[in-house]
């Protein structure tokens, strides 16, 4: 007995000692320069090449001028306008397409191909897309401008690129492209994974496909959805290779999004680092608060099974009790 | 049980078909018309700016590159080094990681996953500044380093390998190896290591794209233009210096694609099975 005790205290130690690189590079590469960015967004440092800096008299002026500052108020709604635009048709597109594709009474061949055809474009260089996108849509020649002659939808080439909203639009279809196919997985994956057993009984019971979808599959899947959700609007707030080089947040900052706000004031212009790392801790306490919502959400499900068994198994025992008696 | 009448049925699945098949040529068509217009001269796409065939210039359109900034084989190279770093890197010391999460009782255990748990969403954004800031002052921008080594520490992959491997090993494996007297470094490497070979291909296939696809870190220091990375030579292209030169910006854009057109036809099935696997989080 007391053989084995130390034995497992001798094992315990490797626990610790393999886990030492994570946690190593975790300090120096992630904790460490958040820690960094928070002190620099309270200091005056700014200029090419610098590093010296003191403290501000007023600390938080960095964090009251970028508040009121008229651009990152915008970034912040042009987030949220091209994340709603892109989310919600991606969201709806998944879901018809989850349900078209493990509809067990009408099966579609190629699946297989089309999984492999809706995800490609998430694989490519974001950065690639980009000015793909900004090629397709030259001005006064290009590739949509053509296809606009061609079904006669327009006389006169269009600038599409300097109307706010048809920017807007298009950032947000290039997110919705990239993405669909992604979230349909995702959610096929969770369709395939609810217990055969509801099915088979919905069948027995005769309910049609529809009654199906809405009644046994949809539920199941709340939790992958609200997965999602979170996953992408995370994800939305750290949009940067699309507008960064699409149009540089242009036309008139229509698609300026926070993060290339914050690239924008750090590596151009004056080279605002302590302004940039206000912005990036706003950023930061905005995505903790997403992440905590995901976070809640994932365990909670897992605290509320050991409940619920717990329950059980209390009911047992009162049961098994009440039969002796 | 209810049946719709069968011409309704027919309906609705030539409706599905329709669909699905716009829905591809919809993922496909910008990159066809890029490869096609890749191979087009100047002259020809002003004329008519999609075209479903190639043509000749694809010579022509190779020479406007020299002497220019933008070079597609440095950019090639210099993404492979540092996603191949970055993903040996990652992928082993997750490995470990996950496995010192799995195999041993150590009193943090608990802990340190809920911590991993929680910093999985950290994105290089809200550091970038400090990040910056620190490479600067210890001479580290220009270097691959600051791009490799902070792989080392993936949360999302130790997240992945954590749950593979509660499935897949085995304490009888690890004990017998003990009792053979093997190092418990040793276990890991010639014994665990080969279990989780399924879930490390996985990985490493999505470590390597989303580090070769990476703009926003190797934007900030990489000021060297021998050192740029395949994203930011694509930045390139939006230049002055291209803006008439139409053909050879669809090529230069299908030369960054290409390598990964290749990767992802070769490995499309592990890669969308991954895709579903990585989103059971349970």
């Amino acid at each position: 007995m007391k053989g084995k005790r130390l034995k497992s205290v001798s094992y315990a130690k490797y626990g610790y000692i393999f886990s030492i690189p994570f946690v190593l590079a975790f300090l120096i590469f992630t904790a460490y320069p958040i820690f960094y960015t928070a002190i620099i967004g309270f200091t005056d440092l700014k200029g090419l090449g610098k590093t010296d800096f003191t403290i501000l008299e007023n600390p938080f002026h960095n964090f009251q001028l970028i508040l009121k500052n008229p651009s990152f108020q915008r970034s912040l709604q042009n987030t949220a306008i091209m994340w709603t635009i892109n989310f919600i048709p991606q969201i709806l597109l998944a879901l018809l397409l989850t349900a078209w594709f493990t509809n067990q009474r009408q099966k579609l061949r190629g699946q297989g191909a089309f999984k492999v055809l809706f995800y490609m474009p998430n694989i490519i260089t974001a950065a690639t897309i980009a000015i793909l996108f900004s090629t397709l849509f030259g001005y006064p020649m290009g590739p949509v401008n053509d296809l606009f002659k061609m079904l006669g939808l327009a006389n006169e080439p269009i600038n599409f690129l300097l109307d706010k909203w048809t920017a807007r639009g298009i950032i947000a279809f290039i997110q919705f492209w990239m993405w669909y196919g992604q979230t349909m997985i995702v959610l096929i994956a969770g369709v395939l994974g609810i217990n055969p057993a509801l099915f088979e009984a919905a069948e027995i019971d005769g309910a049609t496909s529809r009654q199906v979808f809405f009644y046994i599959t949809l539920p199941s899947l709340r939790t992958i959805m609200l997965f999602t959700l979170v996953t992408s609007l995370i994800g939305g707030m750290q949009m940067f290779d699309i507008p960064k080089l699409f149009l540089n947040g242009g036309p008139d900052n229509a698609t300026l999004t926070v993060s290339v706000f914050i690239y924008n004031q750090a590596f151009s212009g004056s080279y605002l680092y302590n302004r940039a790392a206000a912005a990036s801790m706003l950023l930061f306490i905005i995505i903790a608060i997403l992440s905590g919502i995901l976070f809640y959400l994932l365990r909670d499900k897992d605290a509320i099974k050991a409940k619920k068994e717990m329950k059980k198994l209390r009911k047992a025992q009162a049961a098994a009790r009440r039969a002796e008696a | 049980m209810k049946h719709e009448p069968i011409a309704g049925r027919a309906i609705t699945r030539t409706i599905k078909y329709i669909v699905c098949i716009t829905l591809a040529i919809l993922s496909v068509i910008p990159f066809w018309i890029m490869i096609m217009n890749a191979t087009r001269g100047t002259y020809e796409i002003q004329q008519s700016a999609i075209s479903l065939l190639p043509s000749t210039f694809l010579k022509s359109n190779f020479q406007v590159f020299e002497g220019k900034a933008f070079n597609p084989l440095v950019g090639f190279m210099n993404s492979f080094i540092i996603a191949g770093g970055a993903t040996i890197l990652g992928v082993y010391f997750s490995s470990l990681t996950a496995y010192a999460l799995v195999a041993y009782q150590w009193r943090l255990r608990q802990p340190f996953f809920t911590f991993i748990m929680a910093v999985l969403m950290i994105p290089a954004q809200v550091s970038g500044i400090g990040f910056y800031q620190f490479m600067y002052r210890i001479g580290w921008t220009n270097s691959y380093f600051p791009l490799i080594l902070p792989a080392i520490a993936a949360p999302a992959v130790v997240f992945f390998m954590r749950q593979y491997l509660a499935g897949a090993l085995s304490v009888d494996i690890v004990n017998s190896a003990r009792i053979d007297g093997a190092g418990e470094f040793y276990t890991f490497n010639r014994i665990v290591l080969p279990i989780m070979k399924p879930a490390m291909a996985t990985q490493a296939i999505f470590s390597f794209v989303g580090s070769w696809n990476n703009l926003f870190m190797p934007l900030i220091l990489l000021t060297d233009k021998s050192k740029y990375t395949m994203p930011i030579m694509v930045s390139l292209l939006r230049g002055d210096i291209y803006r008439t030169e139409y053909g050879a910006v669809y090529l230069g854009l299908t030369l960054t694609v290409l390598p990964l057109f290749i990767v992802y036809f070769a490995l499309s099935k592990y890669i969308i099975a991954g895709v579903a696997l990585g989103s059971m989080k349970e």
